[in-house]
């Protein structure tokens, strides 16, 4: 081997590990765009691959996570709807709709419900099983009748200002849930009570507990965790 | 004498070098995700299979600082482990060199004489292809150790829509456990690679670059047993006459 290509070989080893090295450290600017394309790109992939007929198979003899089913919210204390304070919470749908709609728990249960034992996937890693009763966001969607513009779906809470958007295709699965029970009883404060999204077709963190606003629009609205800096899609 | 023979294909060298650092990035920042829950049990069940459950693996070993952006890590650099994988399989098939690595009658009754030798139960080398018989095992478990990580990741990535291949694995939590345990053995394998070319054989390396070696140093012509006649006389290989007594 000549001097010339070993000198070849030792500057582009050196340079493709300086490249490297000031992509994960030194020059963090290149990595993120780097790592904000292939996000995008996944985003197109993983939207691609979606279909409404893969469900989840959780075995009916499954054992349910119970009282050990983790409890999530960002505020301090566990939120709460005061009725005296607020007056009786309603689940505002509206947007890109023909019809916006303002429910009460009540109207929300009178609607067509489905009882589904299925996962819930954390970020984190971990999955536990529940079984939740409540109404299919495509039969919410339906009443209200979306209009041509409704590309996207943010559920917003009452859990101080949380939040997260959603493509429509996942919100139309018919895995996902806008519920108000959980393990046979009425959902619990702890696990967003009044009603929450639950849908095993997103990560956790895209699963808005204490709803209180389903708002259809043309163009996503980020979330709490997104904005910073967990994918938006989440998709599982 | 130096005897140079042309090794490695540039398409092995080039997949064997962006492997290690894809492979690097994709247990660090795998380790760190593995750390926003360090377990395997679901919340309120046990899980026997792991001696450490609920303990983290330690932060410097890790990669992406945080979970989200270790995911952005991972998420992106899984597509290139997996186009260099396919490259390099691709290659092998096409090109024959398969034959390196894909087990043969008489591979097991080799691997226990290349052991005998490092245990000093038997005197000389055992004469090998391209590769010994326990490098062949271990180059050969690392593609298939590869598909199963691919496939597990691919089963906890999209339990969902990729369901399917979540249930080949019984389900997500098994799913993530073969994850995790097939990534532990190909780091051991790599870590025993690695030791292995600085202690055995570091005239590999240089193969592993401008693909030439240097036939009048492989272990066979030196005996090399791990640091032992690694700098060694050379043996005349090229003829089977028995060296003369001094």
């Amino acid at each position: 081997m000549s001097m010339h290509r070993r000198r070849f070989l030792t500057v582009t080893a050196t340079s493709i590990s300086g490249a490297l090295l000031s992509a994960c450290g030194a020059n963090p600017e290149s990595a993120r765009k780097l790592l904000a394309f292939a996000e995008q790109k996944n985003e197109g992939f993983e939207r691609g691959l979606f279909r409404h007929d893969t469900m989840d198979r959780v075995p009916t003899s499954a054992k349910l996570a119970g009282k050990d089913f983790p409890k999530y919210f960002i505020s301090k204390k566990v939120p709460m709807w005061d009725p005296s304070v607020r007056g009786a919470w309603r689940l505002e749908v509206s947007g890109a709709v023909r019809t916006p709609l303002s429910l009460t728990i009540d109207d929300l249960m009178k609607l067509p419900h489905i009882t589904q034992k299925v996962d819930h996937f954390c970020v984190e890693g971990w999955n536990a099983r529940a079984e939740w009763t409540g109404v299919r966001v495509s039969d919410i969607a339906r009443v209200a009748g979306l209009t041509a513009n409704a590309g996207y779906v943010d559920f917003q809470s009452f859990d101080e200002d949380y939040h997260e958007s959603w493509d429509m295709a996942s919100a139309m699965h018919p895995l996902t849930l806008v519920a108000y029970g959980m393990d046979g009883h009425m959902l619990g404060p702890a696990h967003g009570a009044p009603a929450r999204v639950h849908s095993p077709v997103k990560l956790g963190y895209k699963n808005t507990k204490y709803l209180t606003k389903i708002v259809f629009m043309p163009e996503r609205n980020g979330g709490y965790w997104s904005d910073q800096g967990y994918e938006w899609y989440g998709g599982t | 004498m130096a005897e140079l023979v042309k090794r490695n294909h540039w398409v092995v060298r080039l997949t064997h070098w962006v492997n290690a650092v894809a492979i690097v990035i994709m247990a660090g920042s795998g380790m760190r995700i593995f750390n926003a829950h360090p377990a395997f049990a679901r919340p309120g069940e046990t899980f026997v299979l792991n001696p450490w459950e609920g303990h983290a693996i330690p932060n410097w070993l890790t990669f992406g600082a945080w979970l989200g952006g270790a995911r952005h890590w991972h998420f992106a650099m899984m597509w290139l482990l997996v186009a260099n994988g396919l490259l390099y399989l691709g290659f092998l098939f096409l090109h024959g060199e398969w034959r390196d690595i894909v087990p043969r009658r008489g591979d097991a009754r080799d691997a226990i004489e290349m052991i005998k030798f490092y245990l000093f139960v038997r005197r000389d080398h055992p004469i090998g292809g391209k590769h010994n018989a326990l490098q062949k095992s271990a180059y050969f478990a690392m593609p298939i150790l590869g598909i199963i990580i691919v496939l597990s990741g691919l089963a906890i990535w999209k339990p969902i829509t990729l369901g399917f291949i979540t249930a080949l694995f019984v389900n997500y939590k098994w799913a993530r456990f073969t994850h995790f345990a097939a990534m532990a053995v190909l780091l051991l394998l790599a870590l025993v690679h690695v030791f292995m070319v600085f202690a055995v054989d570091p005239y590999s390396l240089r193969s592993m670059v401008s693909g030439w070696y240097n036939r009048s140093k492989s272990p066979e012509a030196r005996n090399a047993r791990p640091f032992y006649h690694l700098f060694g006389p050379a043996r005349s290989h090229s003829s089977d006459a028995k060296a003369p007594l001094p």
